[in-house]
């Protein structure tokens, strides 16, 4: 087998190689090792000074205890997730394609406008949009969860879907020009169809980012809307914290998109590359 | 001509609802902020949380306490913190991220078992990732704890509590330092345009305007600067120890996704450059850094701005583990969210937004230009 | 079947769905951050109220968070979101009165008051309290005391100390015990309970006039009498833990019982705490002293509900307000709480041993209100004295302290 990096002599180097590895494997599991084995501990026994013990009675408990508290917010999670992410999918496909294929006086500057949008903090528009999402009555409500996350979730989406556009060939496009197809037919005939590995990136992408968010979900939902990384926050920030719950908890918030990462993980990949703009 | 026409239509008609959106909840917002910032809105609380609060411009007042007003002196050590947080978050990041990148670009066995578990912290919320190392980092258990496992004494060090601060300096000589380094990078930039490019105008004018700001700069610093004082009480600022376990943190999660962008760089590396170099007596070192290294460099642009304007913006991370009331981890936007929602103080949250994004502005906006003007030339 | 009749089927079944919305079951949503051990106090008035109101859906929102300080932001939200609940649990004093009332959120309570015959059931002091405007806004559930210094009687014997009755002689006894091998004789905890320790400590060196004084606008924050309190601030820190920022107040009390450190001060929820959660014997398994030198003197905060305006369901919450401020409700409340009634004429037989000497002094002490909840001072001041502890605890220059508290002081327009 030819090695890609520059021939090392001998098994010195690989038996290295593998060492800085394995240990770096050590490094990244270490958090999770402790967070499950906490979470199977009993309250009682979760004590500072034995906290890399493995547990001497595995308590399931924190975990239905975790899952019953959290299955109201774990359904807000999904339904705002994949709400938005269609939506935001959708729109961005069309808008990729817009920039992508059929470009009009000042296309370039209303698609770099359009992706400044994703730097921004969300500080710096948090108030009025507090504002705005209370005055059309969509406080406390997972639609205005959904409004939000679908709005702010263009720039990204938009981009990966141009990219992707950009790179087929015109000459797929214009058999059907030829045809006297416009822009909705060949987007119906010729594009669409094609699109599927992007949006798969992108729809795994901001289920992603949209599942993880919190700064939105904490200034804009009430208890009933409330999504889980909100209830997680809350769970490990009180006082007198019993270890186990939270990281029970964690654990819980954190499975669905590591499901998706562990079984998509390609696109999950390629959805993060096209998100630095690479141009 | 016309289908053109009419399809050059559909399309922009098809762009305008997000163009409008995003116009609305993106740069209308901003600049709501910015008005409310520029108001006084929260400092009575009679109309601070009134149905119709009813308030009054006072021009850029607000920001003029943030940066030199004596009570805001956590907004002042937030901006300090940030700044190093940001730089070694970012070379915790690219640094790690290479290297692994290079490790596995060697194509061990078991390459995409390696490469799944370095990228997975980044399928994580900030708020999952903050409640394991919030518990990890606790100082008489978790980190601490590992070294008895090996025989040696636990780590007395209290990470996210930790008091201490290092590099300290004096936030009155902030002025003057911003001065003499503006003025040194002016100097600098106006050497580079004038030594080199004299012949063509434009650099030559820019060269100019360079070498006057640069002379403008350093006599202010050394005539007037130096007694001007913004503070009646030194203000000393430095690097919070607590930082560490957020950098810590921070960069597990992180790493590997620079990782990925590294690995993707390395593989669109022709393999006749690597076997031309080594072919010519490269030695592996010299591999790295004459060839692999400076081809990445693009990559390295691209994700010190993405990682950059992350860190800038930092939120959820540090409210999950250290809470929104540990003075020594406080970053601007968690300053802001609780100025606003607990202090009540609206416009000095918007001032401190505004910053915020006055602060990724400058890193992103010259690199959206550079990007989108290099694909025109495509 | 005919369309006569599918049309009449389809008019029945609308009929049958608005029926049952009307008699929908009427909901009843608190506020609170009282979870974890403080939760089963509340727990107990929940059951009465439903018991009482079978078919009112009791809605308990906690966000956990000692002294309220998260769940005063996400209540913000909600208030401001136009979503408000129907009751909420604020500090009674300022913390209500200084952000909501003066924002005109509120409803009167007043006539509540009038038609339960609360004005003569609770102290006229704290009716004071209450009141504002020309009207009264919230119902007082309980009554805690901030100075109280927690000890193990035992243990203190063991050492030979004494329980010091003024801050020099705190100090003193801290060397004494620093010297018996105890590294940190007080135990302190997060943020806001080093916040509550500066109040014991002020109210010790400046008195009770001083210490209102200061609220009123007649005592500076920068007064050289209160830059020694930060002085006397500072050396009583050094007898504390450095690990503070990182325990929760149980955690503090903890260490106190434990024996890893003789004080600890803490509101008297620590009571409740100590005897209901850990089944310790008040007076056996731990004593307590007013702090040092604040013996004479009761500084209170109190857990009360307001009623505010645009509440979905109104009357569900009238009823919670009047279990609230009964006989019946506060005798059920408290003993679990570990807190005294507002009420003068609670039946002290539910009450433990320092419960019911608590009460007694509840009776016979000079009152004030405490800083750190919400009595004394507004918000706006309260949340920002954190930067001003921050600014002392960074610099230890106590003259810095005093000049940024009187900063904000002027800013927010302290005490006028």
């Amino acid at each position: 087998m030819s090695a890609r990096g520059p021939v090392r002599r001998g098994w010195s180097w690989r038996w290295l190689l593998y060492l800085t590895l394995v240990l770096a494997v050590a490094l990244f599991v270490l958090p999770v090792y402790m967070m499950v084995v906490t979470a199977l501990k009993e309250p009682a026994a979760i004590d500072l000074t034995t906290a890399w013990q493995l547990p001497r009675h595995w308590n399931w408990d924190s975990f239905a205890q975790a899952w019953t508290a959290f299955l109201p917010k774990l359904k807000n999670s999904l339904v705002l997730t994949v709400s938005a992410s269609a939506a935001s999918a959708l729109l961005g496909s069309l808008n990729g394609y817009a920039f992508a294929k059929w470009p009009f006086p000042g296309s370039r500057a209303a698609f770099a406008f359009i992706l400044f949008g994703m730097f921004i903090p969300y500080q710096a528009i948090l108030i009025p949009l507090f504002g705005f999402i209370k005055a059309i009555g969509l406080y406390g409500s997972i639609w205005g969860l959904v409004l939000v996350h679908t709005v702010y979730g263009l720039p990204i989406t938009t981009l990966i879907f141009r990219n992707y556009y950009v790179e087929i060939p015109d000459a797929l496009m214009e058999a059907s020009q030829l045809e006297g197809a416009g822009f909705f037919a060949i987007y119906r005939r010729v594009v669409f169809p094609l699109s599927l590995p992007a949006f798969v990136v992108v729809i795994i992408w901001q289920f992603t980012q949209i599942w993880n968010e919190f700064l939105f979900a904490v200034t804009l939902s009430n208890p009933e809307s409330q999504p889980i990384t909100v209830a997680l926050a809350q769970l490990a920030g009180g006082e007198a914290v019993r270890w186990n719950l939270p990281m029970a908890g964690a654990l819980l918030a954190a499975l669905p998109t590591l499901l998706v990462y562990v079984l998509f993980g390609r696109f999950f990949v390629r959805g993060l590359l096209a998100g630095s703009v690479k141009g | 001509m016309k289908r053109q026409r009419a399809s050059q239509l559909t399309s922009f008609l098809v762009v305008l609802p997000s163009l409008l959106l995003v116009g609305i909840f993106v740069y209308g917002f901003i600049g709501r902020t910015v008005l409310t910032s520029l108001s006084d809105w929260g400092r009575d609380p009679t109309q601070a949380l009134a149905l119709s609060p009813v308030t009054r411009f006072v021009g850029l007042d607000n920001y003029r306490e943030l940066f030199t007003g004596i009570i805001d002196g956590r907004f002042r050590q937030d901006l300090v913190s940030t700044v190093f947080f940001t730089v070694f978050f970012l070379a915790g990041c690219l640094g790690v991220g290479l290297l692994l990148a290079i490790l596995i670009d060697h194509k061990p066995r078991g390459e995409a078992v390696f490469r799944s578990v370095y990228l997975f912290p980044f399928a994580l919320s900030f708020v999952v990732t903050g409640t394991i190392w919030r518990w990890l980092l606790q100082p008489s258990g978790g980190l601490n704890q590992l070294p008895p496992l090996v025989g040696l004494p636990a780590g007395e060090f209290t990470w996210l509590t930790s008091r201490q601060q290092i590099w300290r300096f004096d936030w009155n000589a902030m002025p003057v330092a911003l001065a003499v380094f503006g003025g040194l990078a002016m100097a600098l930039l106006a050497v580079v345009d004038l030594r080199g490019h004299r012949r063509e105008p434009r650099r030559r004018r820019r060269g100019l305007v360079a070498a006057a700001a640069s002379v403008a700069l350093l006599a202010w610093a050394a005539v007037w600067g130096r007694g001007w004082a913004p503070l009646p009480f030194g203000e000393l600022h430095g690097f919070n120890l607590a930082f560490i376990g957020i950098v810590v943190a921070s960069v597990w999660q992180m790493a590997g996704y620079t990782m990925a962008l590294y690995l993707a760089g390395l593989s669109g590396i022709p393999e006749e450059l690597r076997e031309a170099a080594t072919v010519e007596g490269a030695s592996g070192w010299q591999l790295y850094s004459r060839v692999i290294l400076p081809l990445l460099a693009p990559i390295t642009l691209s994700a010190m701005i993405v990682l950059g304007h992350i860190s800038l913006k930092i939120f959820d991370l540090v409210f999950a583990m250290a809470g929104p009331d540990n003075a020594y981890t406080d970053v601007p936007a968690l300053l802001m969210y609780i100025t606003t929602f607990r202090g009540n103080q609206f416009a000095k949250g918007a001032a401190i937004g505004t910053i915020l994004l006055v602060l990724v502005a400058l890193i992103v906006v010259p690199y959206l230009r550079s990007q989108l003007r290099r694909e025109v030339d495509r | 079947m005919t369309r006569r009749t599918a049309w009449f089927m389809a008019a029945a079944l609308v009929a049958a769905l608005g029926a049952t919305t009307a008699r929908a079951e009427e909901k009843l949503e608190i506020f609170s951050w009282w979870a974890g051990d403080e939760g089963p106090a509340l727990q107990a008035l929940l059951d009465r109220y439903a018991a009482q109101n079978p078919t009112i859906k009791v809605v308990n929102s906690t966000v956990t968070g000692g002294s309220g300080v998260n769940a005063r932001a996400v209540l913000k939200t909600r208030m401001l979101g136009g979503d408000p609940p129907d009751s909420f649990q604020v500090h009674a004093g300022q913390e209500l009165i200084g952000t909501w009332v003066v924002a005109n959120r509120m409803e009167d309570l007043s006539g509540l008051f009038r038609s339960e015959g609360w004005l003569k059931q609770f102290p006229p002091g704290l009716i004071a309290l209450l009141s504002a405007k020309g009207g009264i806004w919230s119902v007082p559930v309980n009554i805690h005391r901030s100075n109280v210094m927690w000890y193990v009687p035992a243990n203190l014997q063991k050492w030979g100390v004494q329980p010091p009755k003024t801050w020099d002689e705190f100090i003193a006894t801290c060397a004494v015990l620093q010297g018996k091998g105890l590294k940190a004789p007080l135990a302190v905890g997060e943020n806001w309970t080093v916040n509550h320790l500066w109040e014991s400590v002020a109210l010790g060196v400046l008195g009770p006039e001083g210490w209102s004084g200061l609220w009123t606008g007649k005592v500076r924050m920068d007064h050289p009498k209160v830059v020694k309190v930060w002085e006397t601030f500072g050396k009583v820190l050094d007898c504390t833990n450095a690990d503070a920022s990182g325990l929760s107040w149980q955690q503090a009390t903890d260490r106190m019982l434990k024996g890893d450190a003789a004080f600890n001060i803490m509101g008297d929820w620590a009571a409740g705490y100590m005897s209901t959660t850990l089944k310790l014997v008040p007076g056996e398994g731990f004593g307590w002293a007013p702090a040092p030198g604040t013996g004479g003197t009761f500084m209170m905060l109190s857990d009360s509900f307001g009623l505010p305006k645009g509440v979905k369901h109104h009357d569900a919450a009238v009823k919670w307000l009047k279990l609230l401020g009964s006989r019946e409700g506060q005798d059920i409340f408290n003993p679990l709480k570990g807190s005294i009634a507002a009420r003068l004429d609670s039946d002290l037989g539910k009450y433990n041993a320092y419960l019911v000497s608590a009460a007694k002094d509840w009776k016979t002490n000079t009152v004030v209100g405490s800083l750190a909840h919400g009595a004394v001072a507004p918000e706006a001041f309260a949340s920002q004295f954190g930067t001003v502890m921050e600014i002392y605890l960074g610099s230890k220059n106590p003259q810095a302290a005093a000049s940024a508290a009187r900063a904000i002081a002027d800013q927010v327009g302290l005490g006028k």
